[in-house]
């Protein structure tokens, strides 16, 4: 059953347009994030699902019911905020209870409901408390046990852990994931975090400029980035994108880099039919820094020989569990990702280890991912 | 490693004193003088009033007599009842008005700045233009009262200027019309400020606009509500401009309050020492308010660093 399904959803402000036609249909039990840069939407939209703000067009279906006109109160939604948004003169305790006390809940079942989600969220020694004397993240946990306490259809969470600590926001990731298949809620949680969105969801969307770029599971997103813009938002570092040319010889299409100059590599590609069509022309050529490596490297059993180019290399950046390079293939600029305990000289050429059945090839123009 | 860091800054630092001179000179000066001025008048009505001071100030100590004789007095009985049932009328409806007020802009109306500006405007105006033109509106004989008998209907009473039990609240009416645009102003921030996320939480939760306001606005505005009530409280207990003007302490003596009477014994029965001992009574009172004021900021200071 679709949980919420969205259809042709827009939204204007005076005569900005923030969203241009979203649909997305997600399923129940699925953790969906979306995700993208900063004024792309991502809060505008749950805000429209949560019945917060009107859509200028579209219907919007929490359980297959269409909620266009419903009140907030009335959608079977919880919501936790980037803010937290506890209510500062209540305890703990009151901020749990009070969307039941709304709800005319008899007291002994929200006792009830209080110490189950308290237990499960470990803040029974918190609830006298006021919101005032918790740090973040206890306001953090407070924030979900009232979102959870109320069991709805749909959970929505709007960058819930942004304003965390860094070791925080891993240890309350990993929560929320250990949370999210205990309880099987279905949840659209939003982030501007790609690592975020790639360790938790089941499926993201991936939002730009009022549009959603891609929705699909984390590991189709990452390998088969729909555009341009996908590739370079998800990945850290992103993805490396080079203009190159299409070519064909007796052994299949070849992609060139730097085509005509002395340093030009050019790449044998296999499987890539759909890129047929471009032969003989431009296309930008996408590969992500962990399929270049040292030249050691074998990326897989079953690739055949590997591809080794020779190439300058303009800056080392060890980080600890591996070392960032940074090179020129063909003249263009790219990263890669190498062993840790190899550390090219900058200024000399050293041979990588590139795995080219990973390479996406894009289409200039229109910046879609063609294979 | 302290004194490396302040030899370093040395240089600048004097630098900067010189360039901001002015400032420093702009501000201390003026701040000093009036401050000395406060201090030095407020010891020199206290030893007045220990002084068997007339007409003019005198030398001697004449103990606590000026303050058992203005104390026994009935007009200062009277003032005193008229400054608690004043304070606190003026004070709990100036709230309420103000916090209605701003509740009401709050709903983001159009208009919004006009209305504001129309409420904050008799905060504009001094309190004896204040009391004079109130002193009109409510004489039965040119104001509200004639204005309604004029449109018919004639048998309209509203004498509450020249009544001996109810012109006290035509102070308190004047009171609030001045400066419940004050406490509007003041609220509406404070509401403003509420982080709208909670308010989009408690529509989720389910909580209607009465239950919102009620139950998860208004209980942040309480430090608000402390300001606004010290700050009305200490007007109240110094009102005299607005008094003067819209009934001079009558009919009778009947709206007299603790700024009149001192003025009334200093400058109109030359008795310097009794209205000394009067005005220290009223520093008394103004203590009263202001020191646990001050003392409660403290204490919120102090927790809101350890926070
Ligand atoms: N009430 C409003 N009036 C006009 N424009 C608005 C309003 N609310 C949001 N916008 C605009 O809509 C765009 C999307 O805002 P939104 O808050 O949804 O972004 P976001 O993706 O959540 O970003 P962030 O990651 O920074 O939270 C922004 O360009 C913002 O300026
Ligand atoms: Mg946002």
């Amino acid at each position: 059953m679709a949980a919420l399904s969205i259809r042709s959803l827009s939204k204007r402000y005076a005569n900005l347009e923030v969203l241009k036609g979203i649909d997305l249909d997600i399923e129940s039990g699925e953790f969906t994030v979306l995700v993208g840069p900063s004024g792309c939407g991502k809060s505008t939209l749950l805000n429209i699902v949560a019945g917060l703000d009107r859509a200028s067009d579209g219907t919007i279906e929490i359980g297959g019911r269409n909620v266009n006109d419903v009140l907030p109160k009335d959608r079977d939604i919880a919501m936790v905020f980037q803010s937290y948004a506890l209510y500062p003169s209540m305890t703990v305790r009151q901020n749990i209870t009070f969307g039941m006390e709304c709800r005319h809940v008899p007291k002994a079942e929200q006792e009830k409901a209080v110490a189950n989600v308290a237990k499960l969220l470990q803040i029974e020694p918190l609830l006298g408390r006021k919101p005032a004397q918790l740090s973040g993240g206890q306001r953090q946990r407070v924030a979900m046990g009232r979102a959870l306490v109320r069991d709805p259809l749909l959970f929505l969470f709007d960058e819930p852990l942004s304003n965390l600590d860094a070791k925080l926001r891993v240890e309350m990731r990993m929560e929320i994931k250990r949370l999210h298949q205990r309880i099987g809620a279905t949840i659209v949680y939003v982030t501007h975090d790609q690592i975020e969105a790639m360790t938790m969801a089941t499926r993201i969307a991936v939002m730009h400029q009022g549009r959603v770029q891609q929705f699909a599971d984390p590991d189709t997103v990452y390998r088969y980035p729909a555009n341009l813009f996908v590739a370079r938002f998800m990945g850290s570092p992103p993805m490396n994108t080079m203009p190159a040319r299409l070519e064909a010889d007796s052994s299949g299409p070849v992609v060139v880099i730097g085509a005509g100059r002395p340093d030009e590599v050019r790449l044998h590609l296999q499987g890539y039919d759909a890129a047929a069509s471009y032969i003989g022309r431009e296309v930008v050529l996408g590969i992500r820094p962990e399929c270049i490596a040292e030249g050691e490297r074998v990326f897989s059993a079953a690739a055949g020989p590997p591809v080794i180019v020779t190439a300058p290399v303009e800056l080392v950046e060890p980080t600890g569990a591996e070392t960032i390079v940074l090179l020129r293939l063909g003249g263009e600029p790219a990263q890669a990702r190498i062993s840790p305990d190899i550390r090219p000289t900058p200024g000399t050429s050293a041979a990588f280890a590139l795995d080219t059945r990973r390479i996406c090839l894009f289409d200039p123009e229109t910046e879609r991912l063609i294979a | 490693m302290t004194s490396a860091a302040s030899t370093a800054t040395g240089r600048p630092a004097t630098s900067a004193m010189v360039r901001r001179l002015p400032e420093y000179l702009m501000i201390w000066v003026p701040l000093l003088l009036s401050a000395a001025h406060l201090i030095s008048f407020s010891i020199w009505t206290i030893w007045i009033s220990f002084t068997p001071s007339t007409l003019v100030p005198v030398a001697g100590w004449v103990g606590l007599r000026n303050y058992n004789a203005v104390l026994a007095s009935r007009n200062w009985q009277i003032a005193f009842d008229n400054l608690l049932l004043f304070g606190i009328a003026f004070v709990l409806l100036s709230l309420t008005t103000g916090l209605l007020l701003a509740i009401l802009l709050d709903q983001r109306i159009r208009g919004e700045n006009v209305l504001r500006t129309i409420f904050l405007y008799p905060l504009a105006v001094s309190f004896v233009v204040t009391g004079t033109v109130w002193s009109w509106l409510l004489n039965p004989g040119i104001g509200i009262e004639k204005l309604v008998h004029d449109l018919g209907w004639t048998t309209f009473h509203f004498d509450w200027l020249v009544n001996r039990d109810m012109a006290i609240w035509t102070i308190v009416i004047a009171a609030i019309w001045q400066s419940s645009g004050f406490a509007m102003a003041l609220f509406l921030a404070g509401l403003r400020s509420v982080d709208s996320d909670i308010i989009k939480a408690a529509q989720i939760d389910g909580a209607g606009p009465i239950r919102t306001y009620w139950r998860v606005i208004l209980p942040t505005l309480w430090p608000i509500t402390i300001t606004v009530v010290v700050v009305q409280l200490q007007f109240a207990i110094s009102a005299f401009d607005l008094v003067r003007a819209l009934t001079n302490g009558g009919p009778g003596i009947a709206t007299q309050l603790p700024a009149l009477v001192v003025y009334d014994l200093m400058f109109q029965r030359s008795q310097l020492g009794r209205g000394a001992a009067a005005a220290v009574l009223m520093l008394l009172i103004l203590l009263a308010v202001l020191l646990p004021y001050a003392a409660w900021r403290y204490v919120r200071g102090r927790q809101a660093a350890h926070a």
